[in-house]
């Protein structure tokens, strides 16, 4: 799965845990600002997760592994946003591991619980395949505010510095000024952004589907309005989006993905369900994983719908756009090196 | 839709029958499933264990009184407890100060904060009669304040213009001032989102609510928050002195469990609630009924409301009358009770609002489907000429065909609709043999009485 990032940052296939910070570095240094952001990525995500750490880690010191610690675990999962399934699941086998191999300190028990979590996440850990016929059409879906717009504007930059041309497509017709939000973001990025003065979704990402055709550019990111998924007519609408898509290419859009908010509680489960039922999503990306937000989340959808999750963000910085690591996210999340 | 109290209780209940009253005993399989519930609604963990001691402590001994089982009292207690968290009374705005009473909106980034600042304005437009002035202090995101100008113009108040370059809290000033000359009654500030840990941000916003004293510091929150609702709360309560919350993305399928996290660690009052994108949908905030949908028990008071406010009264009393007269049912009264349904917000919202096994029994059918299925409906009878409305044993071969044909059909679902309006119509006509007294009075006890129709 490392295979991607292979070409340009050599050092991206070490393995993850203790190398965490320099294949972020490297990937950087693809991009921009080489210096100042060394050593941030595995920081960052360990200070986003801050809060989700600092419960775990104090119930894990100098404690001895009883009944109440389980009780204790299970309780900061869910405070995690785990939900209640994935907190039980994990913290029986938990139980079990700690039975079968007779853990008895707080310190063994924590790097079998981020294990497990690994695990449990592993399903989740797969890169996005940017070599592909261009042009790669992939779909941006979401519920409102959870970042989309700006995960585009973001994730433009991350495949401009893979070496691949892009082009946005300003789908969002319908939230005021949300269309001179992405052109006001191409404009800063010199990256083309299709609009039209209004009307409807589909008809602009069509336009822009074949642009890209045209101009034989490598990825073309659509945008749509943000939508929950108990407004059937804008589900409707979106899967129109779809379809209309696939007029202009059979495969296309290659890929669909659902852009998440980790602050969203077990809803976050609902959209990814819902999404998925009407799209068929290929790929999550999960954005606020900085500040007290909580990754927990991933764990409930890994638990009941996975799908696997692209990118992560966990901060405002454009470089803060990250592939996921479930080894690494577990540890960050219960603080482990 | 996600497992409720009343569907993880009733599994508990049915090992519990015959039991006189609440024990700690007989309570702790319950109070752990209420405690599930509360969870998955996304409460969060300090406040559900806060609200699980309180309950225990008040339950323990009640006397299960009449036909309820000791779930269902259980139940009860839970729902006056959640109802005193998120508070009893629906609190309005605040807005009797020197002119203009300015108002202050916080929270996190994506949480609806411009949207929200449209709706405010346009309801503070309509029901306060006041002169509106909008500003955003927003200058991070892009388009932000071209979005607030959008919105405003939509909501028909005044906006008073900024740039990026400028600093919040100039923009702020010298749109306080611009009010003053320009006589408006309330400035509406929107500001950018931030994070409670970001110490900048909540410096800056604090230094905003310094220098403009707001009337009203509302802090808006997503109603799909989940457990971090409450650290989120606590850094906005501390850096600001927050008069209320409104609660955004109502709408969706989320339980909403963030409202209560959020009113416990702030104790400010929720005022109002978004539901939907469009400027009209925002509603005052009704505590009690919040308080229901978190336990799963439907949101029966806002359904009567509205059935009431959107039940054509005319129609509804035309109806009567015919039935009265003994007339028979038509095919055009069967068309104007399709019609009430659709006024009702759709098949779908009318659902949300059951309680849960009502919901529950629904949840079988495709709603979209049976919307899509009303609107064919009313196609097929408006496809018909009016005699044939009148007299719908008119309508045979030739004339189906011709319906069909007009409204873009099969016969077969000619003849369906027409299957289902005889079985109306039949229904019709043991109403009209008293039976109706009988309906209305068992639809008065499900409303009315005890609170919990639920858990009947």
């Amino acid at each position: 799965m490392f295979s991607m990032f292979k070409p340009k940052p050599p050092k991206e296939a070490a393995p993850v845990a203790e190398a965490s910070e320099k294949p972020a570095a490297a990937a950087v240094a693809a991009e921009e600002a080489p210096e100042p952001a060394k050593a941030s990525w595995g920081d960052r995500l360990k200070a986003g997760l801050s809060k989700t750490r600092f419960q775990l880690n104090s119930l894990f010191t100098g404690i001895k592994v009883d009944e109440a610690l389980f009780e204790d675990l299970e309780a900061a999962l869910i405070s995690a946003d785990c939900g209640v399934p994935a907190a039980q699941t994990l913290i029986e086998q938990l139980r079990a591991r700690a039975k079968r191999d007779k853990i008895e300190d707080g310190e063994t028990l924590k790097r079998a619980l981020a294990d497990l979590i690994t695990d449990m996440l592993r399903p989740l850990e797969r890169a996005m395949n940017l070599d592909r016929p261009k042009p790669l059409v992939v779909m941006i879906s979401g519920v409102n505010g959870v970042g989309k717009t700006t995960s585009i504007g973001k994730l433009a930059k991350y495949f401009q510095s893979r070496g691949k041309s892009v082009l946005l497509a300003a789908g969002d017709t319908f939230r005021a000024a949300a269309r001179e939000q992405l052109v006001t973001w191409g404009e800063r990025n010199n990256i083309a952004v299709i609009t039209q003065e209004s009307g409807d979704a589909a008809a602009v990402i069509f336009d822009a589907t074949q642009a890209a055709k045209a101009r034989g550019i490598d990825i073309l990111m659509a945008d749509t309005a943000g939508r929950l998924p108990t407004q059937l007519n804008l589900m409707e609408e979106i899967k129109k989006v779809k379809r209309v898509i696939a007029k202009v290419d059979a495969k296309a859009p290659h890929e669909v993905l659902l852009v998440i908010d980790a602050n969203t509680g077990q809803n976050a489960v609902a959209q990814v369900k819902a999404f998925d039922d009407a799209l068929g999503l290929t790929g999550l990306v999960v954005t606020k994983l900085d500040g007290t937000a909580k990754g927990g989340v991933l764990c409930a959808i890994a638990n009941a719908r996975p799908k696997p999750v692209y990118f992560i963000g966990i901060g405002e910085g454009i470089e803060d756009l990250r592939p996921f690591k479930a080894h690494e996210f577990a540890n960050a999340m219960l603080g482990l090196d | 839709m996600l497992d409720n109290l009343t569907n993880r209780l009733s599994k508990v209940v049915k090992t519990l029958r015959g039991e006189a009253r609440l024990t700690e005993a007989n309570m702790s399989d319950m109070l752990r499933e209420v405690r599930l519930a509360l969870l998955e609604a996304d409460v969060a963990l300090p406040v559900v264990r806060d609200l699980i001691a309180k309950v225990k402590e008040k339950a323990q001994g009640q006397e299960v009184v009449g036909s309820l089982t000791p779930g269902q009292a259980l139940v009860g207690v839970v729902h006056k407890e959640l109802a005193a968290i998120i508070g009893g009374e629906t609190a309005g705005l605040n807005l009797a100060v020197t002119p203009p009473a300015v108002i202050l909106l916080a929270g996190l980034q994506g949480a609806g904060k411009t949207t929200t600042a449209g709706k405010l304005a346009k309801l503070i437009r309509e029901q306060y009669k006041k002169k509106v002035l909008t500003v955003s202090c927003d200058v991070y995101r892009p388009a932000a304040i071209k979005q607030l100008q959008t919105v405003s113009e939509q909501a028909g108040v005044d906006f008073f213009p900024s740039t990026p370059e400028q600093k919040p809290v100039e923009i702020a000033q010298a749109a306080v001032a611009w009010a003053k000359t320009h006589y408006n009654d309330v400035l509406i500030v929107d500001t950018a989102g931030r994070l409670g840990i970001d110490e900048a941000m909540m410096a800056e916003i604090s230094a905003l609510h310094a220098a403009l004293k707001p009337a009203e510091t509302l802090f808006v929150v997503d109603a799909m928050l989940g457990q971090d609702a409450v650290n989120t709360a606590k850094a906005f309560h501390d850096a600001l002195p927050l008069t209320g919350v409104i609660l955004t993305k109502l709408d969706g399928d989320a339980r909403g469990g963030a409202a209560l996290s959020v009113r416990h660690i702030t104790g400010a009052p929720i005022k109002f609630a978004g539901v939907g994108e469009k400027l009209t949908g925002f509603e005052v905030f009704h505590p009690d009924r919040m308080a229901s949908r978190i336990l799963g028990m439907g949101d029966i008071m806002s359904l009567v409301e509205e059935a009431h406010a959107n039940i054509d009264l005319e129609e509804a009393q035309k109806v009567a009358a015919k039935l009265k007269s003994g007339k028979s049912f038509d095919l055009e009264d069967f068309k104007s009770q399709i019609g009430q349904i659709s006024k009702m917000g759709g098949l779908a919202g009318f659902v949300d609002k059951l309680p849960a096994q009502f919901a529950q029994a629904a949840q079988g059918a495709d709603m979209g489907r049976a919307e899509k299925d009303v609107k064919r409906m009313e196609g097929i009878i408006n496809s018909m000429t009016r005699q044939e409305r009148a007299k719908p044993e008119l309508i045979k071969a030739k004339r189906k065909q011709r319906i069909a044909a007009g409204a873009g059909v099969q016969v077969q679902e000619v003849n369906r609709l027409l299957k289902q309006f005889e079985q109306m119509q039949g229904m019709m006509k043991q109403m009209q043999k008293g039976g109706l007294q009988k309906m209305m009075r068992g639809m008065g006890r499900m409303m009315g009485g005890g609170g919990f129709p639920g858990m009947r």
